[in-house]
């Protein structure tokens, strides 16, 4: 297409500087400013804390999350007080492909001030790359006043206290419907006993209990690392927990084929799964966005999965006590234990400037926690300063009720923190496999033969 | 400056100011180019070979050394491990499937593909609505890998024989139609992954009824002609006149497609993410260095991918250079 009279070169010439007075303009245009307009809703708030950071207006923080519309509007409006009290302006990227993107940066010298990590095994292989910044003194002095030593360990790396938690998830809840429970005289578990009691209850009414469903594309099988967790926990107790997620004790020992052999109980029971779903085997192919939908029709009465589960009903029902649908902790074995299996996002630090320090003593206060509570639906945090009344719609109220329960004991998704080969393909893959026919034993046995030597 | 755009304005001014780079560099290559005016100066050649030579260099010759080099560590890339990955490969139950499954689609995609094509090629050759109907089988080549996987994904959606729930999925509904019970079509090994190399013949008999159909059009007719006065039957016809008539563009399609077939990704990876014993050579490599963190077992699996399409790829470039000569 391009000739070679001197006109055409002349053009090329023209064109070329033209392309790089746009990359230019790019550079320099391409904050998301969160700062602007008047009318947020966030009240202001003491600006004291901040004031110890010097004068940080109109410096620039950087942060890159994986968190994206619509859940990402809530975040730049909790930030509003803290931009109007500094004059310092946050800017905001979200990216689904956060979690590859993260270690190419850090690797790449390319990081972001701040990262919300949403894994502890990512966290440590962030902070491995060198280029991750310890948490300022003032943030680890809000993390031990508002969370608890749980809590603080996740963020911490090799004895370094790194990154303040920031956003929670409740796993350990079961779904349900609380018109059906009325009507049909059932009753809220309250131990591990209980909750077959129920399911032998509803066996007995002539109904299908459970409903499930694991698909996920690639990713398929993760919620039975998930159910798996929460018996691991129930069964073995918090401590044979952590050895087992490290590790220590072999994944095809006793306690894990307990554990698994419990779900199976539940899952691989043909009287229990899956109503209106089909058979054990559909439990394989049925999407996890999909699984717990039956309870509205009324052709299964019980679904596990998390508390972001929320939004994968219908917009016109009622999520509360009283409603179509609400959740119930998933019960111990007994009531003096509370496990309480959940996620949650790290803010990692990759900057040392004073108006990255003081942003990230904000995000780890009482105050953020609960002007966050304000703007939000759906979110919920481990904070102890989080007030309750403050968070807006019932499955959060009861997420923080579990999480700040003072008996709840609280423990990370466990398939997040094992390794990349385990955590991410051989657990689900194997329990996959498991669903679809393969034995307990052959199950366990290849998850633990997968784990890198 | 082309690390961090977030907004879709930034991503088209960084797309519009790649472009201009890249015609910028080529602007620069013909203006220096066009400085030499004598009519056969080697100089000219390697003047334009060379950004050729470089960003084969660079962008193929480089990576393809450089993961060959990485196969022989381990999964952090760290530790000098020898051939276990490829032991691994040969060894492991779960990695036998995959080489199983890659067998399966690269010795019944191309010829099933090519046949269907062939046939349909043959059929409506000189048909009244033939250009129409060239246009129906030729439509699913229009359409990527993952929207046919997503399409058919509902031929073969499952719903349970319950009480009053509806079948979904098309070939169910036949299946339940006919008096039978629905099948979870695609969590039944191995028929699943038959069904998948099915999706790949549906997109691909296109093509190869599109190559062979032209190359049907260029036999000669004082050949055909003098078949027909021989009174030649229509399987004689077809078996020493048009199939040796054809046999060059035979072979670039049976070989393209197996190329095609044994790079399949997108299929595997949209219609069961590789679960069921479904996964292939491509699928299994991504799984691998991506997911499961083994940049080693990766990238031995992309050797492995390569040196599978090393002869096909040698023998497809002898058939059209004999055919040329």
């Amino acid at each position: 297409m391009f000739g070679h009279s001197s006109r055409s070169r002349v053009a090329l010439a023209g064109a070329l500087s033209v392309g790089l007075a746009f990359s230019l303009t790019a550079c320099g245009d391409s904050d998301s400013d969160s700062s602007s307009g008047d009318d947020n809703k966030a009240a202001a708030i003491d600006c004291a804390p901040y004031a110890a950071f010097g004068d940080i207006k109109g410096k620039t923080v950087t942060i890159y999350t994986g968190i994206v519309t619509p859940e990402d509007t809530p975040h730049k409006e909790s930030y509003k007080p803290f931009e109007d009290c500094t004059g310092a302006t946050i800017k905001y990227e979200g990216d689904k492909a956060f979690e590859t993107q993260i270690l190419v940066r850090a690797k790449a010298g390319n990081p972001p001030d701040l990262a919300f990590v949403p894994q502890p095994g990512l966290l440590q292989q962030l902070v491995a790359t060198g280029k991750a910044v310890e948490a300022p003194a003032e943030t680890a002095a809000n993390v031990d006043k508002f969370f608890g030593e749980d809590w603080k360990a996740y963020g911490t790396v090799d004895g370094k206290f790194y990154a303040a938690p920031l956003g929670a998830n409740v796993k350990s809840l079961v779904w349900y419907s609380p018109t059906e429970f009325k009507d049909k005289g059932y009753t809220v578990p309250t131990t591990l006993d209980e909750l077959k009691a129920l399911s032998d209850k509803i066996v007995a009414d002539g109904g299908k209990p459970w409903c499930a469903g694991i698909a996920s594309g690639e990713a398929t099988g993760w919620p039975l690392t998930d159910w798996m967790e929460d018996f691991m926990l129930r069964l073995s107790g918090p401590e044979t927990y952590d050895k087992w997620v490290k590790h220590e004790i072999a994944f095809n020992g006793p306690e894990s084929t307990a554990a698994l052999e419990a779900v199976g109980s539940y899952l691989k029971n043909d009287a229990y799964v899956n109503g209106g779903l089909g058979d054990v085997k559909s439990i394989a192919s049925t999407t996890f966005q999909d699984a717990g939908l039956p309870i509205l029709e009324g052709s299964c009465s019980l679904h596990r999965q998390a508390s972001f589960y929320a939004a994968n009903f219908p917009t016109d029902t009622k999520v509360a006590e009283d409603g179509d649908i609400y959740a119930f902790y998933l019960p111990s074995k007994d009531t003096t234990s509370k496990p309480v299996l959940g996620g949650g996002e790290f803010v990692l630090s990759f900057a040392d400037r004073p108006e990255v320090k003081a942003f990230q003593t904000y995000l780890s206060s009482d105050v953020w926690a609960n002007t966050k509570a304000k703007v939000s639906s759906g979110w919920v945090s481990a904070n102890n300063g989080l007030k309750v009344e403050n968070l807006t719609n019932p499955i959060d109220k009861l997420s923080a009720e579990i999480l700040q329960d003072p008996n709840a004991t609280f423990r990370f998704d466990g398939s997040d923190m094992m390794p990349a080969a385990v955590g991410s393909n051989a657990f689900w893959k194997q329990t996959t496999n498991w669903i679809t026919g393969q034995d307990t034993k052959t199950t366990v046995d290849n998850i633990e033969s997968a784990w890198p030597k | 400056m082309f690390t961090t755009a977030s907004t879709a304005s930034d991503k088209l001014l960084q797309m519009f100011a790649a472009i201009l780079l890249f015609a910028a560099v080529v602007g620069v290559i013909l203006f220096i180019a066009g400085r030499f005016t004598g009519k056969r100066d080697p100089l000219v050649a390697y003047l334009y070979l060379t950004p050729v030579i470089i960003m084969l260099s660079v962008g193929l010759l480089y990576p393809g050394l450089r993961t060959i080099y990485e196969s022989f560590f381990d999964a952090a890339g760290n530790t000098f491990i020898g051939i276990d990955n490829y032991t691994t490969i040969i060894g492991d139950a779960e990695q036998r499937t995959v080489l199983r499954n890659t067998a399966f689609w690269v010795l019944l995609t191309p010829f099933l593909a090519t046949g269907v094509g062939l046939l349909y090629a043959i059929l409506v050759d000189k048909a009244r609505v033939e250009s129409f109907a060239k246009a129906l089988i030729f439509l699913p080549m229009s359409i990527s890998f993952v929207a046919a996987s997503v399409i058919w994904k509902f031929m073969y959606e499952y719903r349970p024989d319950q009480g009053n729930v509806k079948q979904i999925g098309l070939i169910n509904q036949i299946i339940v139609w006919l008096g039978g019970k629905p099948v979870q079509l695609l969590i039944e090994s191995p028929l699943n992954t038959f069904l998948l190399i099915l999706v790949m013949i549906w997109i691909q008999a296109g093509f190869a009824m599109t190559v062979l159909s032209a190359a049907i059009k260029a036999i000669p007719d004082d050949i055909v002609e003098a078949a027909r006065l021989d009174g030649v039957t229509p399987w004689g016809m077809f078996r020493f006149v048009t199939l040796p008539a054809i046999r060059p563009a035979v072979v670039v399609v049976l070989t393209t497609i197996a190329i095609g077939t044994l790079k399949v990704f997108d299929i595997v990876q949209t219609m069961t993410g590789g679960r069921f014993d479904t996964s292939v050579i491509a699928n299994e490599f991504y799984s691998q260095s991506f997911r499961s963190a083994n940049q080693g077992l990766g990238a031995a699996l992309a050797v492995v991918l390569f040196i599978l399409v090393i002869p096909i790829v040698v023998y497809n470039i002898r058939q059209l250079r004999r055919s040329e000569a």
